[in-house]
Order: structure tokens, then C-alpha cells, then sequence
């Protein structure tokens, strides 16, 4: 898929989006409107928007506890997922599953996922129902530097590498497991290095760089569509906020912090897109202040729907 | 009715749906050619094909995760996991994603998927290759538990468990492989949740599932000597539970012994003592007895693994004390 005009102006909406989205839920869980909970994806932005950009509906995702940037990359609906941040009925699960659960099947996601490394598994398994199925869909899985040091890592690259299954695997390195830096949790710089262990392509990016994601999750995509198996990629970003929200932080260095916020995905795709002469500081400001609107609708959405009946607990346990 | 054995049984169950509908697959460590380390998928590989039989690498956290994932994606799995033992390691698969999903995404994801796996002692496999673990999965809703101890049920129950839209987990006992009885051909389905009186009876009921059904019918049979007339009621499966069955033979005869090859403690036979306290101590003429496998590892020896396993006599002794 080629990069045009259009394309990369829908993912900036997409990346304004999952920011705007992201603080109105900081701000939100700070006024102790919403119930649990939440793990943030702002900073990370360009990484699930990259990736997703080369997917459609029929393209499995398998998502982290820091998911509302996959969910909304993959085109899940704001409104439901806020008002599942909210425990409400019209939410994504109903409000049975709350900010680390929201999924959306018949757009393929699987789920966000409450335990690290869980959707590597998964993600092998909807690439081996694409290959079995003789479909040209693919299953992207996205986790952590923490969750790479998961043995379901290891089972399921080996597993998607030995099958060659359509399957691409994508390593948010946002530097820190939890409050644990990278240096303390895995003795290799670049998690794509581990590729070499399966016989698999592995490429590190710059995540702060949408373009450079896209592109080399367009490489990966066509690969697995074409047969030839799983890929892993390495996407270098940073957590603007904590592990969760409510997390002081004391172990990240302010100066890095600093130093990482002006590589912020957003502004600098800004610039691209007006170097690019796609649009102007006031086209932006437009698309901004659209996006806005959508998702301060969003939360009147969520706030004005209602709340679970209490014997809804009993329901949705198994399928008849 | 053909004459088959539990092995043939369950094979022949997967063979049915396997030909019904081409969206179920078998995998699994050693199932293709070799066959499952049992032999119980013997031949299925030649007959369905590399596609559809398929080797995994030793790997259970990723035969069970992508199971769950393919089953999402719209494919009805059939994991093999070689010994209920290893089910310790990919338990998260089953505990976190497999069981809760559906309810998680509200009711809004189907997981048919059916993991099998053998348990049970017997053969001097130790502890680490002999435990019988239902409980465990018991305790997680969102998991059907289905365990057949006989070879019609095997079957019944094989295609009940495949054509299920929920995640079931299938325990085949070691001891039962080679036991052969009567089998209906084609698709015969045991509806799961339906118990089924083995051996009807006035003065006890004996609740048995598993190889331990066949130890229950071989007590009520010298029970029966002695003038003491057992019912023998198989649950066949532990969730759903047919509870009505149970709590309907213990209105018949006022007496319940529960048989389980699994230890004491947090057994699934506590449950059911449970639910026959609570609905039902107005029918009870004694207290309930449990016999079961003691609060220990499963030793080696044979003589140790003797002393372990319940017994034909232990079962004929817990009944005769409550006379």
C-alpha cells in the first residue's frame, strides 16, 4: 500500500485520535470517574497506527493491557470503548471487561489482554486459522520488551516460524517493564535480535516514526500474505505516562523523559506533513479539533448510558 | 453397534466430526504419524492428512494458546496435551484466555475448542504422569469438564465436546484405553450434562466417574452378594453437572458414597457431598462418604501405587459402613 496524501493524513487522525483519547481517560481516572484500572498508550502512538494502517477488518490483532491505541488503530469505536471504561452496558464487553478486555471480533481484534505475553499464543493461532483457512489475512500480535522475556515468546515464534504462518510480531519497546529499565530484564539491546533464534526476519525501528513503522510493517505484511511466514519487529518508543496511571514514576530519569518527549510521533509527523505540503497548521488544527469533539461525544456517550443490571453477572459465562 | 474399544471410541468420535465439518483439526506432540502417545490418534493422520493432523513442537503453552486463537478465528481445535500433568503448564491459556474471554468481551467471542488429555494412575508412571486433576478445572468457569468412563460414552461425549461453542476440556483415562464395549456407529452424541444410572440400585448410590466407574460396578456387583443393591450413577461430566440425577438416586436409596481417583482435599467429590448437604440432607439416612486417593503424591512402586489407588474393597468397605 503506497503512502499517499490521504493515507498519511488518516493516520495522523488516527494518532491525534489515540492521544486525545488517552488524556481524556487521564483525566478522566484522576476525577475518579472511571472504575479499575488504566494503562496508558500516549507517546506510543505511531507504532500501533503504523502497523495497523497496512491491515483491514479481516487482519487479526492481538492487543496488551495498554491496548486503547491497538483497539482504535484497528478502527474500534471510541465510543464503545469509552463507555467500557466507564463499566457501562453499551460498552465494547458490556462492562464486564473493562479497559484491559475490550475487544471486537467482527473488526478482528482479540482482545485486549490483562497478562503479559498472552496474546502471542493467540495471534499464532488466528495466523494459523488464516493459513488453514486458505485465507490471505494475516494476525499481527503486539506486546512489550517486558513480554518478550515471556516463554510464550519463544513457543510461539518457534511455532509460527516452523509452519511459516502468516503472523507478524511486534515488539513495543517502550524501554521499561513496568519500572524494570530494559538493561536489568534482557541482556540484548535490539529485542529483534531474538529473530535470528526462529530462522525470521527481524528489524528494528524507529516507533516514534509512523512512516518508518508503516513501512516496515508493510514488508512484514506482505510477506506473511505471500506465504513465506512470521516477522518480528523492534519499534523503539516511550511510555509518556506511567506503567498505570497513578504511577509516580520514580525510576524513569527526568532528563530522558525530556529528551523523549521531544521525539514525540505526533509533532513530528506535524512536520512532515507540512514539509510535505499535505496540509497546513490550520488543517491540522481542524483535524484536531474534529477529533476532539468526537471524543468529548464519547464520554457524554459513555456517561449517559446505563449501568449493568446486577444479575447480568450470571450471563455470557458459555455459549448455548 | 460396533465393537470398539475406549481408544477406538474416541478416535472414532473425532473421525466423525472431522468428516463432518473441515473446520476441526487435530495437533498436538506425536499425534500425526506416531500415532499419540497412546495411540489413540492412530491413523487419522493417514487419513486426514498432514493438514489436518498435525505434529507440535513440544510446546503446550502454544498448542493450547493458538488454540484458543485459531478458535476464535473461527476453527474448531482438537489439542492434544500428552498427560493431564502438563496441563500445569499451560494453564494460563486455559485459566485467563480460553475460560474468560467470552465472558470478558461480553458475550461477544465463540471458543469451541477441545482440549484432550489422559489422567490417571495404574501404571507405575509416578507422579509426575499419573494425577487425575478435573478439579482444577472445575474451579473455572467458563471450562466444561468432561470425563467418560466407558467406550459408548467416549464417543458420545468426543462429538458432544467438538460440537460445543465453549472451551472443553476432555480427560481420557490410561486405565480405560483398551476396555472395549459396544459403540454406536456414526453420529451418536452424548449431550453433556446428562448423567446416566450404570447400574440401578435401592439401598446406596454410588457417584463414579472415570476408570473409577468401572471400580464402582465391580463393588456393586459383590455388594450385590451380600444382599446390598448399589446404584451406580456415572455424572460422565463434571461441568455441567447433572445434579437433579444425583440428587434423584439419593431420594431412591437415602445413602451416597462418591468415588474419585483424585486426592481428598478440594476434590470434585466435596462438591458434590456439598450439593447433596445443602439441597438435599432430608433425603440422606447417613452421613456422606467419600472415597478417594489420599492427600499425597502418586508413588512409584506398584505396591505404594496400590495403597493409593481406590479400590474395588475400599469402595465395598465405605459402603458397608454406612449400613
Amino acid at each position: 500500500m503506497e503512502l499517499t496524501k490521504e493515507k498519511l493524513l488518516d493516520m495522523y487522525k488516527t494518532m491525534v485520535r489515540i492521544r486525545t483519547f488517552e488524556m481524556k481517560a487521564a483525566e478522566l481516572f484522576a476525577a475518579g470517574k472511571l472504575p479499575g484500572f488504566v494503562h496508558l498508550y500516549a507517546g506510543e502512538e505511531a507504532v500501533a497506527t503504523g502497523v495497523c494502517a497496512n491491515l483491514t477488518d479481516k487482519d487479526y490483532i492481538t492487543s496488551t493491557h495498554r491496548g486503547h491505541g491497538h483497539l482504535i488503530a484497528k478502527g474500534g469505536k471510541i465510543d464503545l470503548m469509552m463507555a467500557e471504561l466507564f463499566g457501562r452496558t453499551t460498552g465494547y464487553c458490556k462492562g464486564k471487561g473493562g479497559s484491559m478486555h475490550i475487544a471486537d471480533v467482527d473488526l478482528g481484534i482479540l482482545g485486549a489482554n490483562g497478562i503479559v505475553g498472552a496474546g502471542q499464543p493467540i495471534a499464532t493461532g488466528a495466523g494459523f486459522a488464516c493459513k488453514y483457512k486458505k485465507t490471505n489475512n494475516v494476525a499481527v500480535c503486539f506486546f512489550g520488551d517486558g513480554a518478550s522475556n515471556r516463554g510464550t515468546f519463544h513457543e510461539s515464534l518457534n511455532m509460527a516460524s516452523i509452519w511459516k504462518l502468516p503472523v507478524i510480531f511486534v515488539a513495543e519497546n517502550n524501554m521499561y517493564g513496568i519500572s524494570n529499565y530494559q538493561k536489568n530484564h534482557m541482556n540484548v539491546t535490539d529485542i529483534a535480535d531474538r529473530a535470528a533464534a526462529y530462522g525470521i526476519p527481524g528489524v528494528t525501528v524507529d516507533g516514534n516514526d509512523v512512516i518508518a513503522v508503516y513501512e516496515a510493517a508493510a514488508e512484514a505484511v506482505a510477506r506473511a500474505r505471500k506465504g513465506d511466514g512470521p516477522s518480528l519487529i523492534e519499534c523503539k518508543t516511550w511510555r509518556h505516562r506511567g506503567h498505570f496511571e497513578g504511577d509516580p514514576q520514580v525510576y524513569k530519569k527526568p532528563e530522558e523523559q525530556e529528551a523523549w518527549l521531544k521525539k514525540d510521533p505526533i509533532p513530528r509527523l506535524e512536520a512532515k506533513l507540512i514539509e510535505l505540503k499535505y496540509a497546513s497548521q490550520a488543517d491540522l488544527d481542524a483535524i484536531k479539533a474534529d477529533v476532539q469533539a468526537e471524543v468529548e461525544a464519547a464520554v457524554r456517550f459513555a456517561e449517559s448510558s446505563p449501568l449493568p443490571n446486577p444479575d447480568d453477572v450470571f450471563t455470557d459465562v458459555y455459549a448455548d | 453397534m460396533a465393537q470398539m474399544t475406549y481408544a477406538e471410541a474416541i478416535r472414532d468420535g473425532m473421525r466423525v466430526e472431522m468428516k463432518r465439518d473441515p473446520n476441526v483439526y487435530i495437533y498436538g506432540e506425536d499425534v500425526g504419524i506416531f500415532g499419540g502417545c497412546f495411540g489413540v490418534t492412530a491413523g487419522l493422520y493417514q487419513e486426514f492428512g498432514p493438514e489436518r493432523v498435525i505434529d507440535t513442537p513440544i510446546s503446550e503453552t502454544a498448542i493450547v494458546g493458538s488454540a484458543v486463537g485459531a478458535a476464535a478465528a473461527g476453527l474448531r481445535p482438537i489439542a492434544e496435551v500428552m498427560f493431564v500433568d502438563f496441563m500445569g503448564v499451560c494453564m494460563d491459556e486455559l485459566l485467563n484466555q480460553a475460560a474468560k474471554m467470552r465472558y470478558m468481551f461480553g458475550g461477544k467471542a465463540r471458543l469451541p475448542m477441545v482440549v484432550r488429555t489422559p489422567c490417571g494412575a495404574g501404571m507405575s508412571a509416578a507422579a509426575q504422569h499419573s494425577q487425575s486433576l478435573e478439579a482444577w478445572f472445575t474451579h473455572i468457569p467458563g471450562l466444561k469438564v468432561v470425563m467418560p468412563g466407558e467406550p459408548a460414552d467416549a464417543k458420545g461425549l468426543m462429538i458432544a465436546a467438538i460440537r460445543d461453542d465453549n472451551p472443553v476440556i476432555y480427560i481420557e483415562h490410561k486405565q480405560l484405553l483398551n476396555m472395549a464395549g459396544e459403540v454406536p456407529e456414526g453420529e451418536y452424541v452424548v449431550p453433556l450434562g446428562k448423567a446416566d444410572i450404570k447400574r440401578e440400585g435401592s439401598d446406596v448410590t454410588i457417584v463414579a466417574w472415570s476408570w473409577m466407574l468401572q471400580k464402582a460396578l465391580a463393588a456393586a456387583e459383590e455388594l450385590a452378594k451380600e444382599g446390598i443393591s448399589a446404584e451406580v450413577l456415572d455424572p460422565r461430566t463434571l461441568v455441567p453437572l447433572d445434579k437433579e440425577a444425583i440428587l434423584k438416586s439419593v431420594g431412591k436409596t437415602g445413602r451416597l458414597v462418591i468415588v474419585h481417583e483424585a486426592v481428598r482435599t478440594s476434590g470434585f467429590g466435596g462438591e458434590i457431598a456439598a450439593i447433596v448437604a445443602e439441597e438435599g440432607f432430608d433425603l440422606l439416612d447417613a452421613p456422606i462418604k467419600r472415597v478417594t486417593a489420599p492427600d499425597t503424591p502418586i508413588p512409584f512402586s506398584p505396591v505404594l501405587e496400590n495403597a493409593y489407588l481406590p479400590s474395588e474393597e475400599k469402595i465395598i468397605k465405605a459402603v458397608k459402613e454406612l449400613f
